[in-house]
């Protein structure tokens, strides 16, 4: 069974953080050192908070990549054809791709457009599930990055109550 | 505030799933109090499942992830008894991590 265990900082220290950092979206900006406590690794710096401030597709992925992807049939995406509640959408993505290094989620109609992003290093399998918010009716598209080249697979999801507002 | 993780990890077939859920409000920035002001944005940016103390997932996440969300993935190799990690840090610099092993 699993061991629980939950902590967060210290009063103070966050309190400094959130002074460090200043208010709204400058936290976003937080320099590196206001977080080399933090217990995730070194991957936290890497975070790639441009990309998930665009508010297109292409501009986000062109961000992220630099390319564009092709749509694969060895790409697979599943969401639900109708989703009821936009706020909590289940998406589960797969690729029978060999050695896939990234796969990114976007909903095409979102206020940003790049929902998650997942760096796979080699032993991990391209499928995960994980749930995303729908601001309204859109295309979600699952990209994979496998041997430097980029595929894709889209499917539109009907949202009948909004997940953003 | 106390942020939980629950975690749990199974091995089968020489490939283990990790399953993973997360409390974390994941306020986008988008939505509106009571009184009609905008909840700022309050979301995990980083989350890292590590198996051995070695990564086996890094996700990047916006605001357009769920609340309290869930996450199931999985890696080769892996047997009873490995001790399997996550850790997030949000975008306040807040952090939370949780340890299982692998049943």
């Amino acid at each position: 069974m699993a061991e629980r265990n939950a902590s967060s900082p210290s009063g103070p220290r966050r309190r400094q953080l959130l002074a460090a950092a200043g208010p709204g979206a400058a936290a976003l900006l937080a320099p590196g050192a206001a977080r080399a406590g933090a217990a995730v690794g070194a991957n936290a710096s890497n975070y790639p908070s441009k990309v998930f401030r665009q508010k297109t597709e292409a501009a986000a992925l062109k961000l992220m990549f630099g390319k564009m992807p092709e749509a694969s049939a060895a790409a697979k995406l599943t969401a639900p054809r109708i989703a009821e509640n936009g706020a909590v959408v289940p998406v589960i993505v797969d690729a029978t791709l060999p050695g896939v290094t990234t796969v990114a989620i976007i909903a095409k109609e979102n206020p940003f457009a790049m929902a998650c992003a997942y760096r796979l290093p080699p032993g991990t399998s391209p499928a995960i599930s994980s749930q995303v918010k729908l601001a309204k009716t859109t295309d979600v598209v699952a990209v994979f990055e496998s041997g430097g080249k980029l595929f894709s697979a889209t499917k539109n999801v009907k949202v009948t109550l909004g997940g953003c507002g | 505030m106390a942020h939980q993780i629950l975690i749990r990890a199974k091995v089968a077939a020489g490939s283990t799933t990790v399953e993973a859920l997360v409390q974390h409000p994941m306020d986008s920035g988008f939505i509106k109090d009571k009184s009609g002001k905008l909840i700022p944005p309050h979301y995990i940016e980083v989350i890292e499942f590590t198996h051995n103390g070695r990564i086996v997932l890094t996700g990047f996440w916006g605001p357009a992830v769920s609340k309290n969300p869930f996450i199931k993935f999985s890696f080769k190799g892996g047997k009873s008894g490995d001790a399997i990690g996550v850790s997030w840090v949000d975008n306040h610099g807040e952090t939370a991590s949780a340890t299982a092993r692998i049943a």
